[in-house]
């Protein structure tokens, strides 16, 4: 019987132990032991999570590939596919950030190249503990600095993002990476090993020491010791990786591959089994074959090492040297390690005696999986109470001061001027935006928008999450979550097409976090169906704690949409003095949740707003319209901070032109200053501001009534203040530029001091 | 016609965006060159594009010097022949000794990508001929280690000799310390060698050849060393 404490070494439980003695009919060995708990481990199995992904909506005219691959893949047109997927690298990034996050956008770009597509655009979904918090700067500084890194060497372009800071995830930053590629339709390569006999080849970097268990690692929680696990981070190569992806392109295009994978997370392990269990075949190998860094490699760690920039290629019998012939072209070294068999096995041999033996499908599909308990949390009675009467909207941002003009416009500045809302342009200076030539909309802009050279078209992206929503009600957090993403897409002009979704949570084995994630899967599910876009894959993250505390429950929604026409692209700010400014949807009043209650009173509280997703959809699909008939100059979506911070973005980078609006009063409470409030900074969902010139205000107009979404003149550009009136009362006016300076110094003021 | 040969190194990652702006922007004739390469399949301009060439893991630069088809490059700059090195190509130039002096790290420390202006100091090249002395072109940066470095004394001989093509201004086309992203010394973002035709720079002109990109300015940078080889003022083919 083997020593529990090697067990739990290796992070299995007893069941599973008894699983593994029923699957072999025997003991393991040691490094069987290793492969069983890292195929077996949460990041590998989705042990928790699976039976609840079952109900995602993943079909569609649309989709040329649905989860279970490296990437997922879409249909754009003139036989063109989108191959894309988010994936997390929370863990490592806060064990070591530079190297955690470089390895993060190491490995998403792997997935996407994998499938036979070219890498054109990387986006990132950030979150960290507050600015103001010891260590913040330096996390963010490092996660930068590896996205940066890596992005800049391979030469991606890192298109968009978003950032988010909150004292939840203080001890647990998530780092949440994206990659889009562009394949022919016709030529998507899969990760399957299939023909007996046919060559296992193994190409990249050489396998060291570094990163063993780490699927396992970022399969529990973290705690004062997690420093100690430092060795279990990989380093990251981007000129290895970027020799690896012009010679994997290239190998590509001959026929002479029938499978291909990257090792990602358990490394050789995952790679082997996986691709022999999609193929129906076994994979035998030799792990004297595999280039060691090392000396006096175990098979036990030559299996299990993470190190990165390595991937495992099954070749067509016959056709070895001219692939061989490829790599070499790029100084690589292809190694045979081994052969696809017909027995279902993975077969591990140490110079020719077997060190290994187990049957694919125990590892992949008949691996563990887990109806965990759920149980709503005890927290969420209480935080969804917000009262409105006791918040004092005229003391907290402006003492003394008893008109409530000052204090919205106090309001706004301070809005402005948080780290979640202000300028991210001290991170997205960093990362090369424009490498490749095809930026359409640079970051800051909205959605990301790249064209597709040799075409008409462009693709936009946008990844968002929103944990505090989700904390407070996560099925319609999540929901919110996905029609942000979709819209942001929808104001660049762009059909929202298809999406791909980070799942990050808390430790499953936690019934309140296991009900979280639940609703916040159905969430999703309901309004992917709704809007339809389906999920084409993406990445659980769980055990995302610290010594016991656990992230706002964050689900991250990547969403990829169509421009027919990449000319026609919309973005963020108002473009001409004189031109109308529309709101599109209609606002409520909703605080629950809002950044304004948390920047301004310091409470995470309430009902986030409500959405109706047959509305969004007509929203959508009517800013596409619009887009496309050249009808509107600028789009912007209405999200953190409500329409005040909206329609001031929509100011900045014009050159200090500035906006007058005037919108309706709400009537959400007794107190006239909370009803300014509310309408000003609610975050009221659905909503988008675009602008239009004077003389196409009517078809607009009219194109929005016929779509069924409510419409409505609110203002004019012009000018060089920010003046907004609810309700026929001017309520703020600042100039352009103090908000602008507020907004964009957001982030950069945390490290003035070190900036020359 | 002229036919602008690209050198790839491994690692370059702007090769494709200096072929497009030839061939598809442009309309002229475009090649890759591989390093290993050695020739130049008839180029009459040579671009060394940006990237990290070998990943720069040590100086940026350092190893694509010894690329074999540096000698050609070489030889083709000896005869009079058009070369462009942009970014990492100018940083290869630097190591490769065609163009004096180094470069530091940015003054920040940090990388940056972003549009800046720079002047156009001479026009006697083949790659600013079609330039207006002095014209302020915007045009994006996207680089690490661009903070140029020369001795006082080279500085003074570069500035003597009108080898300062290029320098980092304000929109209005005047020197200004902040509108010097990265430190360099003279506010240097451009310089030719003796001979004036082995220009680099670390902007990137090829990202600003088609208004959808947010700036068309770096075009007259190409379309000078097309009429520069059209007019017969550059006749050095490979």
């Amino acid at each position: 019987m083997m020593d529990p404490q090697v067990l739990e070494r290796h992070g299995l439980k007893p069941d599973e132990y008894e699983r593994i003695l029923r699957f072999l009919g025997r003991e393991p060995n040691l490094t069987e032991l290793g492969i069983f708990s890292v195929m077996w481990s949460e990041h590998c199995s989705y042990k928790s999570s699976r039976v609840h992904l079952k109900t995602l909506p993943t079909d569609g005219p649309q989709v040329l590939q649905g989860p279970g691959e490296n990437a997922g893949a879409i249909d754009i047109g003139e036989g063109l596919a989108a191959v894309f997927k988010i994936e997390s690298h929370n863990h490592p990034s806060f064990i070591e950030p530079y190297q955690g996050a470089a390895t993060g956008v190491g490995g998403i770009i792997r997935d996407i190249f994998t499938m036979g597509a070219r890498p054109i655009a990387l986006l990132n979904s950030l979150r960290f503990g507050s600015l103001d918090a010891p260590g913040t700067s330096r996390l963010l500084e490092g996660v930068v600095a590896g996205i940066a890194g890596y992005g800049n060497s391979i030469g991606i372009p890192t298109v968009g993002g978003e950032i988010a800071f909150e004292p939840s995830y203080a001890g647990n930053p998530l780092v949440n990476v994206f990659c889009l590629g562009i394949a022919k339709a016709s030529d998507i390569i899969k990760g399957v090993a299939s023909g007996v006999g046919n060559a296992v080849y193994y190409v990249g970097a050489k396998t060291g020491r570094d990163g063993i268990h780490g699927a396992t690692m970022a399969s529990a929680e973290f705690d004062d010791k997690s420093a100690e696990k430092r060795p279990a981070v990989q380093v990251g190569d981007p000129f290895m990786e970027k020799l690896l992806l012009e010679a994997c392109l290239e190998v590509m295009r001959t026929d002479a591959l029938v499978g291909i994978q990257d090792m990602g997370a358990a490394g050789l392990t995952c790679s082997t089994t996986e691709m022999g269990s999609r193929g129906g075949a076994g994979v035998e190998i030799d792990v004297s074959l595999v280039p060691q860094r090392e000396s006096g490699m175990t098979p036990y760690e030559i299996m299990l090492s993470e190190s990165q920039e390595r991937m495992l290629l099954v070749v067509k019998r016959g056709r070895e040297a001219e692939v061989e012939r490829i790599f070499g072209k790029w100084d690589l070294h292809a190694s045979h390690i081994g052969e696809v068999t017909d027995d279902g096995f993975l077969r591990v041999k140490n110079r020719g005696t077997v060190v290994a033996e187990i049957p694919n499908r125990a590892l992949t599909d008949e691996a563990p999986v887990y109806r965990r308990p759920m149980e709503p949390p005890d927290y969420l009675a209480e935080v969804q109470r917000l009262d409105l009467e006791s918040l004092d909207a005229g003391a907290s941002t402006a003492p003394g001061g008893a008109s409530i003009a000052p204090s919205s416009n106090a309001a706004l500045l301070s809005l402005l001027a948080s780290p979640t809302i202000g300028s991210k342009r001290w991170v997205y200076r960093q990362y090369d935006h424009m490498v490749r030539t095809n930026t359409l909309n640079t970051p800051g802009q909205g959605a990301g928008v790249v064209r597709i050279k040799g075409t008409d078209r462009a693709l936009a992206l946008s990844v968002d999450g929103n944990g505090r929503y989700c904390y407070l009600d996560p099925y319609r957090g999540a929901i919110l979550a996905v029609a942000e993403a979709a819209r942001n897409v929808a104001c660049a002009g762009a059909r929202p097409l298809g999406a791909t979704n980070c799942l990050n949570f808390g430790n499953p084995e936690r019934p309140a976090i296991m009900w979280q994630f639940a609703r916040a899967v159905e969430g999703i599910g309901a309004a992917c169906r709704a809007l339809d876009v389906p999920i084409t894959g993406g990445n659980v993250s769980l055990y995302n704690e610290t010594d016991g505390r656990a992230i706002y429950p964050t689900p991250v929604i990547g969403i990829v949409g169509l421009l027919e026409h990449a000319d026609r692209v919309v973005s963020r700010a108002f473009r001409k003095t004189g031109d109308a400014v529309i709101l599109l949807g209609e606002g409520r009043g909703e605080l629950g949740g809002s950044e304004y209650v948390k920047v301004v009173y310091d409470l995470v509280r309430g009902v986030p707003p409500a959405i109706d997703l047959a509305a969004e959809r007509a929203l959508q699909l009517l800013l596409v319209a619009l887009a496309d008939a050249r009808l509107i100059r600028s789009a912007h979506d209405c999200s953190d901070g409500g329409l005040a911070v909206t329609v001031a973005e929509c100011c900045f980078d014009t050159g200090g032109v500035g906006v007058e609006v005037s919108i309706g009063g709400v009537e959400v409470s007794r107190r006239a200053a909370v009803n300014c409030a509310a309408a000003l900074f609610g975050e009221s969902s659905s909503r988008v501001v675009i602008s239009a010139a004077p003389e196409s205000v009517r078809v607009v107009l009219a194109r929005a009534a016929s779509a069924g979404v409510p419409a409505a003149v609110v203002g004019r550009v012009g000018g060089t203040a920010i003046r907004i009136a609810v309700g026929g009362t001017d309520a703020i006016d600042v100039p352009v530029d103090e908000c602008e300076r507020a907004w964009s110094t957001a982030i950069e003021r945390y490290f003035a001091q070190k900036v020359a | 016609m002229a036919t602008f040969g690209v050198i790839v190194f491994p690692g370059s990652n702007c090769d494709h965006d200096a072929y497009h702006a030839a061939k598809d922007v442009l309309g002229q004739e475009a090649e890759y060159i591989w390093h290993k390469d050695t020739d130049l399949k008839g180029a009459d301009v040579v671009i060394l594009p940006g990237g990290f060439a070998h990943g720069d893991y040590l100086r940026c630069g350092a190893m694509a010097r010894f690329s074999p088809i540096m000698r050609e490059v070489a030889a083709f700059a000896a005869r009079g022949g058009p070369v462009l090195g942009i970014c990492n190509g100018f940083q290869v130039l630097l190591e490769a000794g065609l163009l004096p002096g180094a470069m530091l790290r940015n003054r920040s420390l940090k990388f940056q990508c972003e549009h800046v202006h720079v002047r156009v100091e001479q026009t006697d090249t083949p790659f600013t001929l079609a330039c207006a002395r002095g014209q302020v072109l915007r045009i994006p940066i996207a680089h690490g280690e661009g903070n140029y470095f020369a001795d006082p004394d080279v500085i003074a001989r570069l500035e003597a000799n009108r080898q300062v093509i290029f320098r980092y201004t304000n929109a209005a086309g005047e020197l200004d310390a902040a509108a010097n992203p990265n430190g360099s010394a003279s506010a240097i973002a451009g310089l030719c060698n003796d001979a004036r035709n082995v220009v680099g720079l670390m902007p990137h002109p090829e990202r600003a050849c088609e208004s959808a990109l947010g700036s068309a300015d770096g075009l007259v940078i190409f379309e000078s060393v097309v009429q520069s080889l059209t007019s017969g003022a550059l006749v050095a083919r490979a």
